[in-house]
Parts: structure tokens; sequence; C-alpha cells
């Protein structure tokens, strides 16, 4: 009996500080979603704060900026998780053909290079290329095609473009290792009775890569649709210099409630915002695990 | 071999190697741009060869360190101490979840796994953060949050425990007449090796490239990271200017280097990373892979 209560005391010791942490970092935070149903008055508190009930969500869905930001968020993402699954199948098809050892290695420690960088640094890239002044593309690209200068940072249509590729430049060599992990773990014998039948590299890529990569595609689609009310911050935010004009094609939910919070101190409307993002995230991630469970009960997370 | 799959080998191999040559293109600017002369950048703009070579940004960095050196100093104490914290409580709270023999397991799994599930979102956490525990412009700003635990992490490293280390081991030295933490300490951490290296990397990583927690809650220059710097050197490019103190503070705007130091600043921000990660590519791999079908 004492063994036993002297190992649940050690239990309850070795667990304390990481429970203290998800304590203080991520429940009390949750509590304090009702900030979302006040109006914030520093002065006397965020306790004695009136509640105003649905009021900031009211004025949120007013602004023309909630359909905004909302439609940001998922139309960006959506393109970014199509064409990472795309570009993430046939680099890894072709990852997987190249048979000598150090240019495999080589070309994937290359194509994972950029994920190791953060969003600051590829911010300070992007720079080099897009800078008015003097950016490779205005001062040496540009004048090379008998073209005028542009000024990117102001010019917001092609913002759209300039985002997918910061994005996929960023996420290619992982998307990359994930679809060669499933394309390693296919039968072998499969390949080798297809080429005793005469089948070449296309047919085999055809009939036997892709429907076997086809439920990770599925997987990971699902798993990104459960995740597509979330934004890089980083990639709306830092890459297009937090640059005004843009606003109308980089604002994403989570900018939005950036700005809102840091630069027009509109804890109201950033709160609600925030809020109906980690609801609405909720109940996404919800109906997509519950779809996953059908689909694939060993990747679903519950 | 047929004709066609050597049509298939050549294209393949020129895909890759062309998109890896191009992810690699933007650091090659980079790194060219950190070694041009501040004339020939205002000239000629960043180019992918140096028009006129140049140490000076390296120079103006090296007799201007104070700010830099200070802010990788920075980045080096959190990176590690943060990995080291967040190793061990990772570990400490994963071990009890793995053990089947303690009965509340259940229930504090899903309390870790629930925040995976559902956030406050950022005003509720900077109101905290700020307010409760008030930690804006010190360095437990850059250390604690969101950073120290995940979950996720958690969780990877319970399955490891409870599916990598036989309960036989465990039982055994129980017999011998070990304590639990001491079956801890000397068993199963030794263990599990691999996981902690997958998790450690990647937390690493994490802190070292961390720029928002700088964002929020860091407005004092003494607490920046290198991270936090370039950040704020990108959002002030007069920055530099500024805190120039060296004896011929009064020099000319044009002479100071500051579009190729911006640049010297970020290689060497890069830098350590590139060094190190070809030796832990490996683990970094296992990450993804891991972290790709639940992450």
């Amino acid at each position: 009996m004492s063994s036993k209560r002297k190992t649940m005391i050690s239990m309850y010791a070795l667990m304390l500080p990481g429970l203290a942490y998800f304590l203080i970092n991520n429940y009390l935070p949750m509590c304090g979603v009702f900030i979302a149903f006040k109006s914030i008055d520093y002065s006397v508190g965020i306790f004695q704060s009136p509640f105003i009930g649905l009021k900031n969500f009211d004025f949120l869905f007013r602004t023309p900026d909630a359909l905004l930001i909302t439609r940001n968020t998922l139309l960006y993402n959506l393109m970014f998780i199509v064409i990472s699954i795309v570009m993430g199948v046939i680099v890894a098809v072709f990852l997987n053909e190249i048979r000598t050892k150090l240019c495999r290695n080589l070309c994937q420690t290359a194509l994972l290079l950029p994920q190791l960088v953060s969003m600051v640094i590829a911010s300070y890239l992007v720079y080099a290329f897009l800078s008015s002044e003097n950016g490779f593309l205005n001062k040496s690209v540009l004048p090379a095609l008998g073209m005028k200068s542009i000024s990117w940072y102001t010019t917001p249509a092609p913002w759209p473009f300039i985002l997918l590729i910061v994005q996929q430049w960023h996420s290619l060599g992982m998307n990359t290792i994930i679809f060669l992990a499933s394309i390693l773990g296919i039968d072998r014998a499969l390949y080798e009775s297809a080429e005793l039948d005469g089948a070449g590299k296309w047919k085999q890529v055809w009939y036997i890569t892709l429907p076997c990569l086809k439920s990770t595609v599925i997987v990971l689609f699902m798993i990104s649709l459960g995740k597509i009310f979330y934004s890089d911050f980083g990639l709306f935010y830092l890459i297009p210099q937090n640059s005004g004009m843009l606003y109308d094609v980089t604002s994403t939910l989570d900018t939005y409630v950036y700005r809102a919070l840091m630069k027009l101190n509109d804890i109201g409307m950033s709160s609600a915002a925030g809020l109906y993002q980690s609801v609405v995230g909720f109940i996404l991630v919800l109906s997509v695990n519950l779809l996953l469970r059908k689909v694939d009960p060993e990747n679903a997370m519950f | 071999m047929k004709k066609s799959d050597l049509g298939f080998r050549s294209i393949a191999h020129f895909c890759v190697i062309f998109l890896s040559l191009l992810a690699l293109t933007p650091f090659v600017l980079l790194i060219s741009s950190s070694f041009t002369s501040e004339r020939a950048l205002i000239a000629d703009g960043y180019r992918f060869f140096p028009k006129e070579f140049s140490l000076e940004a390296y120079q103006y960095i090296s007799s201007n360190s104070d700010t830099i050196a200070h802010a990788y100093l920075v980045t080096i104490f959190i990176s590690s101490l943060g990995t080291a914290a967040s190793l061990a409580f990772t570990s400490m709270l994963a071990y009890p979840l793995s053990r089947k023999d303690f009965t509340h397991r259940r229930v504090f799994s899903f309390l870790v796994f629930f925040t995976m599930l559902f956030n406050g979102g950022l005003v509720p956490s900077y109101i905290m953060w700020t307010q409760l525990v008030g930690i804006k412009n010190t360095y437990w700003a850059l250390l604690l949050p969101n950073l120290l635990m995940n979950a996720f992490h958690v969780i990877l490293v319970k399955n490891y425990f409870s599916t990598s280390i036989p309960e036989s081991i465990i039982e055994a030295s129980r017999i011998d007449g070990a304590s639990e933490i001491r079956i801890f300490i000397s068993i199963v951490l030794p263990l599990s090796k691999p996981i902690m290296a997958t998790i450690g990397l990647m937390t690493l990583l994490r802190y070292w490239n961390d720029w928002t927690n700088g964002l929020y809650f860091v407005t004092k220059q003494k607490y920046f990271s290198i991270q936090v710097l370039l950040n704020n050197i990108m959002q002030n490019i007069q920055f530099l200017l500024n805190s120039s103190s060296l004896p011929g503070a009064n020099v000319k705007v044009t002479s100071i280097p500051s579009a190729s130091v911006r640049m010297a600043i970020a290689v060497l921000g890069i830098l350590p990373i590139v060094i190190v990660f070809p030796f832990f590519q490996k683990y970094y791999i296992k990450g993804i892979a891991l972290g790709s079908v639940k992450g």
C-alpha cells in the first residue's frame, strides 16, 4: 500500500511542471475567451469591465473586413493545400528515381534548407528580390526585359502569386519527405512483377505509385482542411512587410487579430475575431477527425 | 533499360536538381549581397555575384558588435535553456502517462491532447502573460509563451515510452528496489535517445527561429534575440545608424553600409543552422515523418 502511494506521489511530482505549464499557457487563456464578450477598460481591470454580450461580434461582422479575412484565409489555404500535395507527390516520385546517394542527399538537403529559415529571414530574402530601390527584379530582371520598375510592396495584383511561391519554397522539402516516406513503404514486389510484365517507368508510376499514395494524400488533405482556418502569421505579416496598400490581398484572420490588438488597440474587435477563429477552427478539426475515423481510423487523432 | 525509362530518369533528375538549385538561389543572393560594397548595392541592387567584393559589412559588424553579439548570445542562451527545459518537462510528463499502472493517465492524457484542438487565441493569451504573469520585457517572454511545451511532443514521447521500452525491464528494476524516479532517470531516459534527439531538434529550431514572442512581449533592445533584432531592423532601417557608438559616429550616412550589414546579420542568423543541419538531418526527417500524420 505504502509503496503504491509512493509511486503515485512520484508520478504526480514528475508531471507537475508539465501540467502547470499547460494550465498556464493553454487553459487559462481558454478561460479568457469571455474577454470577447466584454468592453475592456484597462482603468477598471479586465474582471470589472462590463459585459456587452455579442456587440463585439456584431461590430466585427458589420465591417467588410470580416468577409475579406475569412475569404483570404480560406482561399489561400486551399490553394496552398492543393499545390503542396501536387508538388510534393511529383517531387517525391522524381526524387525516388535518383539512385546516386550523394546527389539524392544533396537535393534533399537543398529542398529542406528553406524550412530551417525563419520567416524574418525569409522576408529579407524576398526583400532582396522585390525592394523597389535595389531589388534584384527591379534592378536586373525588369530592365533586361525592357520593362519599367514595379513598386512591389504597393502593388496588390502579384501578391497571391508571390505568397504562393514563398510558401512552396518554404514547405516543398517537408511535403516531399512525407510522400517519399510513403513511396519507400510500397512493396517492391509490385514493381518487380510490373517490370516482368514489361511496364515502363511511366506506367509503374501511374499504376502503382500514385494509387498507393492515395491514402496518404487523402489523410494529408483532410488534416490540412482541419487547419484551414489558421494561416501562417509570418508569411502574411512579414513577407509583405506589413504594407498597408496590400492589406486587401494579405490580411488573414491571424494578421487581423494581431493588428487589431497591437496596432489599433481594439481589444473588442481583436478578441471577437480570435474567438471566431478558435471556435470555427475547433469545429473543423472535430468534423475532420470524425470523417477521418471512417476513412482511415489509424490516422485519426481520436 | 527502355528508352522511355531513360527519358523518365532524365526528366526526374532534371526537375529535382533544378528545383533544388532554385531553392538555394535566395541564399546565394543573400550571401552575395552581404559581400558587396554598399556603393555597388545602391547602384546595381542585390545581385547573385558581387560586383564589388567587399568585407565592409562584416568588418562593420565586428567593430560595432555590441548589439548584434548580445542578440546572438540571447538567442543561444534562450534556445539551449528552452530546449533543455522542454525535453526535461516533456519526458517527465510523458512517463506517467505511458505507465499502464498509473490510474489517472487517461484524464491527464486527454487534458494534454485537448490543447491541440482548441486554444483561447492571441488576446486572452497576451493579456494573461502581460497582466497576470507580467513577463513583458523580461527574458521569460522569449522562453515561456507557446514554445516551452508542445502537446504533440508529449504524445510522441508517451507513445515511444509505451511501445519501445519493455515493461519487463521496469518491472525487474522495481523488484530490485529502485524508486520510480530512479527508474525514469537511469533506465527509461537512456533508452529514449532517438525520440529525444528528434523532438529536441524540433524544439531547438523553433526557439532559434522564433520572432513572435519578441514581437508581442519585448520592446527593449536588451532582450532582443537575433530574429527579433532582424525583424526590428527591417521595421526600422535607421536602427543601426542610431545605435552606432563608434568613435567616428558622425560618419556620413552614405558611408554606413546598412543594406549589406542587414544581409550580413541575416547570414549570421542562418549560418549555425546550415552548418549543424547536415549532421542532424536524419532526426529532422524522422520528425517530419512522425509529425506528418498527426501534427
